[in-house]
């Protein structure tokens, strides 16, 4: 049975950081960072973090109607937010799916991402469904490092399996090699890197072509058949190098992104496939090679179907939603960079009753309400009892989901009293066209979007309260305007 | 509709601390130096008090729970003390647990204690904390002034106000309380301020600026009420005598239901209709002759002029700008300085507001005092959220009126 790719999508989160911000900020300290100062790098926003884009990035994959035969979600990435706690369980209860799938995690190496790819294509063959494949990376940097600049934010997924497939798997195969150009320790926050002349003298040049070199021969495809060459990392020339040395037509070399969105870690070979694919034609041949400690090398070829299924957005439409930011301080903010002077307010106790969340967590992670069988009034949080005064019924509320549904806004406010990590914090009353209405957080608003009673939003799943004491995390759904603006902002 | 308790209960006397930053005062504090005012007074002894009620919305910052730091505080001879919670309606619950003690005749005189101390948190507004395991889920990071800012966007939408006139009305609400508010010694702020420096102030919660919401206060407020028959038998002349207590929960049509524009207080209309009914009034603007309302912020102030029924509906603007609810005008409003001005401890609020009722009725309201003494006056109390909330109405007015 043929497996390959049945959808994809891709997700980048809105803001841009530019880097001369954060280059003005350290070359007092080094400036030999001004050779990486160009371009911008996506940053997730304060209540962002893997789990998030990836739920993001698979709903651009796969719409709720065709997440029924999922038989299993795989997530890959260096950058969980739990240790113990299944990311991809998270992700998959954010889709609302049932509970008779596989959850599984990927991670440990830059590799992690076509690891969790190559495993999905091997294991839908026998699989009763899809695999729902999803890759995301929020990568902490040392203020100061070439990583901080040449970092990027984002995700991807996949559905695998067979069927109408837009790209088959013509090939894979993966070297392993303990060649440490980075790593990180079981404490450590950051990365601690090689040298770069190493990295690709040793590493990339000569890791990279024995995987690639072994994949074309088992596929038979020649080097220069390949239309598109996707190699994720940052480092200048070394995919145009590798393409070079590989007879791989210097046309056919994929943006690694470090101009507008920066390195996502494991994710970004994906990030970089699922950007292919959204620019395939049916017939092109595409090789993805990815690097961490050996090469992953995976051959795909596009089919007709590569013309009629496609994302919602996608990378391309992620990319191009991007909203310029110049504010660095506010990036160190965010990412623990700073000993930000938070107010008192900010101390308030964020503790999670594990029972209480599991009790609730149709409503809190999956944005489950109620809609009442007797007088069809849709509502959230689902009630005992109807709340439409003129029905009232008892125990009428089937489960109806809110997450995709669009909302009208009817008021709202820019709270700057209430403690936020990104003040002032935004939210109102949105009420969904098809009823039911919450008092909901609005996620990614700048000071300079016009917002306006009666826009439409859709709902977006994201961090809602951290609990740093516990360092637990509780998500939760808001509301963002469906046509947001996109101006630079401050 | 229940005939009710107009007249059936008459206010003994009336005690009220200064509110404000009370930096060397605890909540006990507080309480006994509104309840030696309210005491003597009443002019009765403590043990006449058959029964207590007590009011809090924050415990937690001062006293703790339960009824016991009432009855420690004023030794109480082990007479039975309740306390009660409602959001910022607390003071107005204690109130109604007192005034519904005499009217059904299980007791002869009830005493209603409201007190909150607030200035303990290290920061200016009310405090941050849990709403509770659930509602932390998924209720979104509002505050107070972020909630009730949204009154002002629906508001403007559906009446098609400005939002520069709307605010202007708004500024005008703010210098009126801080006009009063500087003839109460009293009062938390005492200083007047202008136009500019309202809506120039910095944002706290848009559209409302920092002039456009209540501080909070330390404070606390005392009530005894007794039967009218009581209340002659111990020598009180011109009975100030409750009309109607009416109050309204939200049911969640507003937090769940798409009825609600977002613009007005369901609850307040809920409670002004019964109230008005229960005090046998039929057309408040004119019979009303004063208000205290729940200014938590000035727009709160501004829809519920019309929530109460004596501006109709989005003319509210109107009224404000030409002078209808200042202190010289026909229907004062805030007269005392409100919640504004006042200053808001939440749980003695409710009972503050009937406080400068019963003394304007009884011509002891000093440099702010009206020249005719009004005859029915109305207070309202709001607890919660626009979308959610517990509205409180209580109208009192001289005995036979």
């Amino acid at each position: 049975m043929e497996v390959g790719i049945l959808a994809y999508g891709g997700y980048i989160p809105k803001s841009r950081l530019q880097r001369d911000q954060i280059f003005k900020a350290h070359a007092w300290f080094n400036p030999g960072l001004k050779g990486l100062s160009r371009g911008e790098r996506s940053i997730a926003n304060w209540d962002e973090d893997s789990v998030t884009m990836a739920v993001e990035s698979a709903r651009d994959c796969v719409a709720p109607d065709q997440r029924e035969n999922i038989s299993a979600v795989y997530m890959a990435s260096t950058t969980f937010p739990f240790q113990d706690r299944q990311n991809a369980g998270i992700v998959a209860d954010a889709l609302n799916m049932k509970s008779n799938i596989q959850t599984l995690d990927f991670t440990s190496s830059m590799r992690a991402g076509t690891a969790a790819l190559t495993v999905a294509l091997q294991a839908s063959k026998g699989a009763e469904g899809p695999i729902l494949l999803t890759s995301a990376e929020n990568r902490m940097t040392k203020a100061g490092s070439a990583l901080e600049l040449t970092t990027g934010d984002g995700a991807a997924s996949f559905l695998i399996g067979s069927g109408n497939i837009v790209a088959r798997l013509l090939g894979s195969h993966s070297e392993s090699v303990d060649f440490v150009d980075h790593f990180r320790g079981e404490s450590a926050e950051y990365d601690y890197t090689w040298e770069e002349r190493w990295v690709k003298e040793e590493g990339y040049m000569k890791i990279v072509p024995t995987a690639v070199n072994s994949v074309l021969e088992k596929t038979g495809v020649s080097a220069s058949d390949i239309t598109t060459f996707c190699f994720p990392v940052a480092a200048r020339n070394v995919a145009a190098g590798l393409a070079k040395k590989l007879g791989i037509s210097e046309d056919a070399v994929a943006d690694n992104l470090q101009s507008n969105c920066g390195e996502a870690g494991s994710a970004h070979i994906l990030i970089m496939l699922a950007k292919a694919l959204q620019e395939a034609k049916p017939g092109d041949k595409i090789l993805i090679a990815s690097f961490g400690q050996g090469c992953d090398a995976l051959i795909f070829e596009t089919t007709d179907a590569i013309k009629t299924v496609r994302p919602n957005t996608g990378i391309t439409g992620s990319l191009a939603n991007g909203r310029a930011d110049s504010n660095y301080n506010r990036f160190l903010a965010f990412n623990d960079g700073l000993r930000m002077d938070l107010g008192i307010r900010a101390e308030v106790d964020k503790n999670t009753g594990l029972t209480t969340h599991y009790r609730n967590r149709y409503m809190a992670q999956r944005m489950v309400g109620g809609k009442c069988s007797k007088c069809g009034t849709a509502q959230f949080p689902k009630s005992n009892i109807c709340v439409n005064e003129n029905c009232g019924a008892i125990n009428t509320q089937e489960d109806y989901s809110f997450a995709d549904k669009i909302a009208q806004m009817n008021s709202f406010t820019a709270d700057r009293l209430t403690y936020s990590p990104d003040p002032p914090a935004y939210y109102g009353m949105i009420q969904f066209e098809e009823g039911g209405r919450l008092m909901s957080d609005f996620a990614d608003i700048s000071p300079d979007d016009e917002l306006t009673v009666g826009m439409k939003m859709r709902m977006v799943f994201r961090v809602k309260d951290y609990d740093t004491k516990r360092d637990f995390r509780r998500y939760f759904w808001k509301a963002v305007p469906v046509n947001a603006t996109q101006k630079g902002s401050e | 509709m229940a005939s009710g308790i107009k007249d059936k209960v008459a206010i003994l006397g009336m005690g009220c601390s200064k509110f404000g930053e009370r930096w060397n005062d605890n909540a006990e504090d507080l309480i006994v130096e509104a309840f030696i005012e309210a005491i003597e007074d009443a002019g009765i002894d403590k043990s006449q008090i058959d029964a207590a009620w007590f009011g809090t919305g924050i415990e937690e910052q001062h006293v703790g729970k339960s009824a016991v730091p009432l009855s420690m505080a004023l030794r109480l001879p082990n007479i039975p003390v309740t306390r009660v919670e409602n959001y910022c309606a607390s003071g107005s619950e204690a109130l109604r647990g007192a005034v519904y003690a005499v009217a059904s005749g299980a007791a002869d005189i009830a005493m209603a204690v409201g007190v909150e101390k607030l200035k303990d948190t290290g920061y200016g507004g009310l405090p941050q904390r849990s709403r509770g395991a659930v509602n932390d889920l998924f209720w979104a990071n509002a505050s107070a002034p972020g909630s009730f800012a949204q009154l002002a966007t629906a508001y403007s939408a559906k009446h098609n106000v400005s939002a520069a006139d709307l605010k202007r009305a708004m500024a005008h609400i703010s210098i009126k309380s801080h006009d009063n508010g500087s003839k109460n010694p009293k009062a938390h702020l005492r200083n007047k301020i202008t136009e500019d420096k309202v809506m120039n102030a910095p944002m706290i919660a848009e559209p409302l600026g920092l002039f456009d919401c209540c501080g909070v206060s330390d404070g606390s407020a005392v009530a005894i009420v007794t039967t009218p028959e009581i209340a002659k038998a111990l020598g009180k002349k011109d009975l100030v005598t409750v009309k109607a207590m009416q109050l309204a929960a939200s049911n969640g049509r507003e937090a769940q239901h798409n009825s609600w524009d977002g613009s007005h207080f369901v609850t307040t209309r809920a409670a002004a209709k019964r109230a008005y009914q229960e005090a046998g009034i039929t057309n408040p603007r004119d019979q009303i002759s004063m208000f205290e309302v729940h200014d938590c912020f000035s727009i709160t102030e501004l829809v519920t002029m019309e929530d109460l029924f004596i501006s109709s509906d989005g003319r509210a603007v109107n009224d404000i700008m030409d002078g209808l609810f200042d202190a010289d005008g026909k229907i004062p409003c805030q007269i005392d300085g409100g919640l504004k001005c006042f200053g808001h401890p939440i749980g003695a609020s409710g009972i503050r507001m009937v406080y400068e009722m019963y003394l304007q009725m009884h011509g002891r309201a000093g440099e702010r005092q009206r020249a005719e003494e009004p005859v029915f006056g109305m207070t309202h109390n709001l607890g919660g959220f626009p979308h959610q909330n517990i509205c409180s109405l209580t109208i009192v007015g001289k005995e036979g009126a």
